[in-house]
């Protein structure tokens, strides 16, 4: 049984008066594995947000099915087992903090005495304990986005740990601990590399790319190396571009790009025949942002 | 607690916290205690010029509350996006539909009391002794009222507030007349216009089944069979509107 399961999902939009067809989301088949972290990636528009609101029931498919932890989407009763935090915080603004996850809590069917226990725990950890009683209007933006925080974690996350928890990475990784599974989207590639088992790359409403972020990325794709070296002889420079490095002067300094690492250690060996100094090297390394450029460039060649 | 409930309760407070709420009541009240100024106006007619004003106040600003706090409701939440975390609760969209309206009845239940309260000391004042008749012109008017919100809500699960609160009004106003429209439309034999006008007879509310205002201050008799079936109306009818606007709110997408 899968957490989700998404097979040949379709939304289709009819815009202006024309009725003119647009496909936000263009069967999309996903699978995403129990305790996992997976990020979609993808520009805004890509149908990262109308996969999410299909998969919540906020928008309904023109085609396709999907799946939460075995049940159909369209059964209210998957809603009790997720937890959903978007990217802008929209909330009741004339609710205070305790009174809105209250509200939520009572929602989830959780019962008066384990609410109030937790309503507590979770402003701890989100740290507005001090602002409980404050007014969610009178938040800032920051404050808006941990309670936001707060409420997605009312019922997913069982065994909270009110101390070290306040991070958004730290709670994520602290729900993969507890065995669930995360699903978010974000255009953010640093966060993902860091946390996520796989990704997906959503282009123009179609999957382009799924699997975990090393084999996409490839772990020693070395995509260039940049030299420097001090003092090397002007005999040495030619020997390197004759090599196929790219030369740049600075000074006494001089940059060498090469554009793979085959050529390193004959380039190093001219250096020291020619009394360059080395000053640093440094390997430029595939990274997922590399791979979500070529891929969303790809689509727009 | 039960998920509408639980809706019903944080819509109240919601209403609780919107001064536009407060200003009606005020208003209200108002308008209600300034009928023993102009019934000193008058001679002999103090009494009926009290009970007149009084109910017609606590009508006019019932329904003023129900359409403009009721129109807002469900459109707000979409406007301001606060119902995507609800819809990805696990709460089904009717019940949120049904929560909402329960919540604004619950506002207006406890509003029209503090109205007729106040409709309660004028008559003390005005030395008017209070009678049955008052009461029966009263649950009618909270009856009126329960359909009212009913079209503002369910005109609010699909429009927007300046369109359905438009809309609301246009009801209110035609239902008031639909004896009138009937009326009209006997005169236009076989046109298009009549049949037009017998459609909305028949489809709009008969809102002035609801008004036994006059009977009350005149002092004339409200049959029992006429108070049941007035209520029975408003029950069928409120129960239709709410059917319609939960069954458009539960295919509707959130762009």
């Amino acid at each position: 049984m899968k957490p989700i399961q998404i097979a040949g999902l379709t939304k289709e939009f009819r815009l202006g008066l024309g009725r003119q067809r647009f496909v936000a989301l263009d069967h999309l088949d996903l699978e995403v594995e129990q305790g996992e972290i997976f990020g979609f990636l993808g520009h805004n528009g890509a149908g990262k947000t109308t996969t999410i609101k299909l998969l919540l029931g906020l928008l309904f498919p023109t085609a396709g099915r999907a799946w939460i932890l075995g049940r159909p989407i369209e059964d209210v009763s998957v809603k009790q087992l997720v937890g959903f935090l978007p990217e802008a915080p929209y909330f009741y603004e004339y609710l205070t903090a305790e009174e809105f996850l209250t509200f939520y809590g009572q929602l989830f069917g959780l019962d008066p005495a384990s609410l109030v226990k937790r309503v507590g725990e979770l402003l701890e950890m989100v740290g507005l304990a001090d602002a409980h009683h404050l007014p969610l209007r009178k938040f800032s933006k920051g404050m808006l986005q941990r309670i936001g925080l707060a409420q997605a974690l009312i019922e997913p996350m069982s065994g909270l740990d009110p101390i070290g928890r306040r991070d958004v990475r730290d709670i994520i990784l602290g729900l993969k601990e507890e065995g669930k599974t995360v699903f978010f989207s974000t255009h953010i590639l640093p966060d993902v590399e860091m946390i996520c088992d796989r990704v997906g790359i959503l282009v123009k409403g179609r999957l382009r790319a799924v699997g975990a972020v090393h084999e996409l990325v490839g772990t020693s794709a070395v995509k260039s190396v940049e030299i420097v070296v001090e003092g090397i002889a002007p005999t040495g420079v030619q020997g390197v571009e004759r090599l196929g490095g790219k030369v740049m002067k600075r000074g006494d300094q001089v940059l060498i790009r090469l554009d793979d690492d085959a050529q390193v250690n004959a380039v190093l060996d001219l250096i020291r025949q020619h009394r360059g100094r080395l000053i640093s090297l440094v390997p430029h390394k595939r990274s997922l942002e590399d791979l979500f450029l070529k891929e969303v460039g790809g689509s727009r060649a | 607690m039960n998920r509408v409930a639980v809706i019903a309760v944080n819509t109240f407070r919601e209403t609780l916290r919107d001064k536009i709420l407060y200003n009606l009541v005020f208003f209200g009240l108002l308008l209600i205690g300034s009928s023993i100024l102009l019934s000193t106006l008058t001679m002999g007619e103090q009494a009926k010029i009290i009970k007149d004003l009084g109910l017609a106040s606590i009508n006019l600003f019932g329904v003023m509350i129900a359409i403009f706090v009721g129109i807002g409701l469900v459109s707000k939440e979409i406007e301001k996006r606060t119902i995507y975390s609800i819809i990805a609760k696990p709460i089904p969209r009717y019940q949120f539909i049904l929560g909402k309206y329960w919540g604004l009845v619950l506002t207006l239940f406890v509003n029209t009391s503090i109205m007729v309260a106040g409709f309660f000391v004028t008559l003390l004042v005005g030395r008017v002794t209070p009678d049955v008749a008052l009461l029966k012109a009263l649950g009618l008017i909270f009856v009126e009222l329960l359909v009212i919100t009913a079209v503002a809500v369910m005109f609010s699960t699909f429009t927007t507030p300046t369109l359905s609160a438009t809309f609301s009004l246009a009801v209110y106003v035609i239902g008031n007349l639909t004896d009138d429209l009937r009326v009209l439309g006997s005169k236009l034999k076989g046109s298009v216009t009549k049949e037009l006008l017998d459609s909305l007879y028949y489809l709009l509310p008969n809102l002035d089944y609801f008004n036994v205002k006059g009977q009350a201050v005149h002092g004339l008799p409200i049959e029992p069979s006429y108070l049941l079936s007035a209520v029975a109306y408003g029950v069928i009818y409120t129960t239709i509107l709410l059917t319609l606007g939960c069954l458009i709110f539960q295919r509707r997408d959130f762009k």
